[in-house]
């Protein structure tokens, strides 16, 4: 569904990404997973168009990403719920949600996706007149998450939205994803929360400095020496 | 305590146009992180084109429709094509677009001075000096209507700016530009259409202010100076502020006025600012948090 072959990012004249590949399938839950500075939210920043490829391509069903500018992508429904949330911090909820949602086709259905998100996340609703930057952290994080889905999102890609959250929290949050994802919207997700992840996802890439060095499915990766070894500890 | 209310009248009246002025400034101040030190000169624009406009019979409320739409294209041709460039130049610092803005604004007043020359121009109206007086005190008609119209654009700005999909896309802009990018927003359009409107706002103040001041191409730069205060009055960014720091200027130079002397309008406006950067540094945004 997307493709992500043989990129190499840099940052200035620092090389991050060395020939990345790899594939997410429709309908799936991929893990990206690797330590601080492996270039997860690099790879996150290349396929939502924030930071250009010096080589490779990313397609999305027929369309090559690397070539749109950043503010086109998310049209398309590839949307990236970014490192630290980033809302708007002095917007209300509600209109944060709303900027969600400004693509032709998403402003269309604006009225009903407020909707739907706000069933999803309750909590939104009660909240939906506060100010954003006045929540806490998971309550940011789900509005963070609000404001992708108002964009009616084919693939929904996660960077670290377990970053500074409580461990229930942080499972919550996984839940999350898990529902959204049985709503039929692929799910791209970038951890450093190994062990946890892996448990639910169906298929994972493991980044270390810059290029993957391994990729399986969840059980595979959770039963690999080096996963073992680098990530869990055991 | 006639005369106080006379002066509090006068301030008001004054504020609602300065806080014309520092709404413009301010949202430029917040979507590009700089400060247009060309935004007195394009004030200035725009009452020479009300002027030459009422030289042919236009009465300066009318040359509002001319006056906004030009220095709306202007805003958006200096930030297209000197502002904009600027940015992508890595090697060029973002302090170097204030600069640009001082240039281009030098740049206006020796053109008008070249075409106009330095003498005093003035609208002709009917009503420049026309009063009325309610329970004792008088109100100056131009100014009268200056300020309503200054509050209807104010209103307008405030529900354009929270309403609409442009006006959050422009808040949002300036709260977050990489996060405003992965919602769609195309910034690069955002910080144009953005010069665009500072440029009209400031530009309805200099047509409303035409039938009141005398018009000379160096009127830019005081009024630059006042919209920088306003601004660092209000706070950085913040258009609620902006409105705050209108009023009290206007109220500041109008007290300052009648109770020091004439020739300490200026100076009351200036201590204040200096106590804000002082003592509440980040202007009245500190305290209303919008």
């Amino acid at each position: 569904m997307l493709k992500v072959s043989g990129i190499d990012v840099f940052y200035g004249d620092l090389q991050v990404l060395w020939d990345v590949s790899f594939e997410i399938k429709q309908g799936e839950i991929l893990v990206l997973v690797g330590a601080n500075g492996a270039g997860k939210s690099t790879t996150l920043k290349t396929i939502s168009g924030l930071l250009k490829p010096a080589r490779g391509s990313i397609e999305f069903q027929g369309i090559y990403l690397d070539q749109l500018k950043a503010d086109q992508v998310i049209s398309h429904g590839v949307v990236h719920v970014p490192e630290a949330r980033r809302l708007f911090r002095e917007m209300t909820v509600e209109e944060n949600l709303i900027m969600g949602s400004l693509a032709p086709e998403a402003k269309k259905k604006r009225a009903d996706t407020l909707e739907w998100v706000y069933e999803l996340f309750p909590r939104m609703k009660e909240r939906r007149k506060q100010v954003a930057g006045t929540m806490s952290g998971g309550e940011q994080q789900m509005c963070a998450i609000g404001r992708g889905l108002m964009a009616l999102p084919k693939v929904l890609m996660f960077d670290e939205p377990s970053l500074g959250l409580s461990p229930i929290l942080v499972q919550e949050v996984f839940e999350i994803a898990k529902r959204i994802n049985k709503e039929g919207v692929t799910v791209l997700l970038v951890e450093q929360n190994v062990r946890q992840t892996l448990t639910f996802c169906d298929r994972a890439y493991v980044l270390e400095n810059g290029r993957i060095v391994l990729h399986g499915t969840g059980k595979e990766l959770l039963n690999d020496v080096h996963v073992r070894e680098a990530y869990l500890g055991i | 305590m006639a005369i106080f209310f006379q002066t509090i009248v006068a301030g008001l009246l004054k504020g609602g146009l300065y806080a014309l002025i520092g709404i413009g400034m301010t949202l430029i101040m917040g979507v590009m992180g700089i400060i247009n030190l060309a935004h007195g000169q394009m004030m200035m624009l725009a009452m020479y084109i009300t002027f030459i406009l009422n030289q042919v019979g236009l009465d300066p409320y009318l040359s509002l429709f001319v006056a906004m739409p030009s220095l709306f294209i202007i805003g958006v041709l200096i930030q297209k094509y000197f502002l904009n460039p600027l940015i992508k130049v890595e090697t060029i610092l973002p302090q170097n677009m204030v600069l640009m803005t001082v240039g281009i604004g030098m740049a206006m007043t020796e053109i008008v001075r070249f075409v106009f020359k330095s003498d005093y121009k003035y609208v002709k109206t009917s009503y420049s000096s026309s009063t009325f007086f309610l329970g004792g005190i008088s109100f100056n008609v131009p100014l009268v209507i200056a300020f309503f119209i200054a509050v209807l654009f104010t209103i307008i700005m405030f529900w354009f700016l929270n309403r609409t999909d442009l006006g959050r896309s422009i808040r949002a802009t300036a709260q977050d530009k990489d996060a405003a990018t992965l919602m769609g927003v195309n910034t690069g359009r955002i910080t144009v259409i953005t010069m665009g409107l500072g440029a009209a706002l400031v530009a309805a103040a200099g047509t409303l202010l035409a039938p009141v001041y005398y018009i000379f191409p160096d009127i830019g730069s005081p009024f630059t100076t006042k919209a920088f205060i306003i601004t660092i009055l209000g706070g950085l960014g913040s258009t609620v502020g902006a409105i705050f720091g209108g009023v009290t200027l206007g109220m500041a130079e109008s007290l300052g006025a009648t109770y020091l002397g004439m020739q300490y309008e200026d100076i009351v406006g200036l201590v204040i600012f200096i106590m804000v950067l002082l003592f509440l540094p980040g202007g009245f945004k500190r305290l209303t948090k919008v």
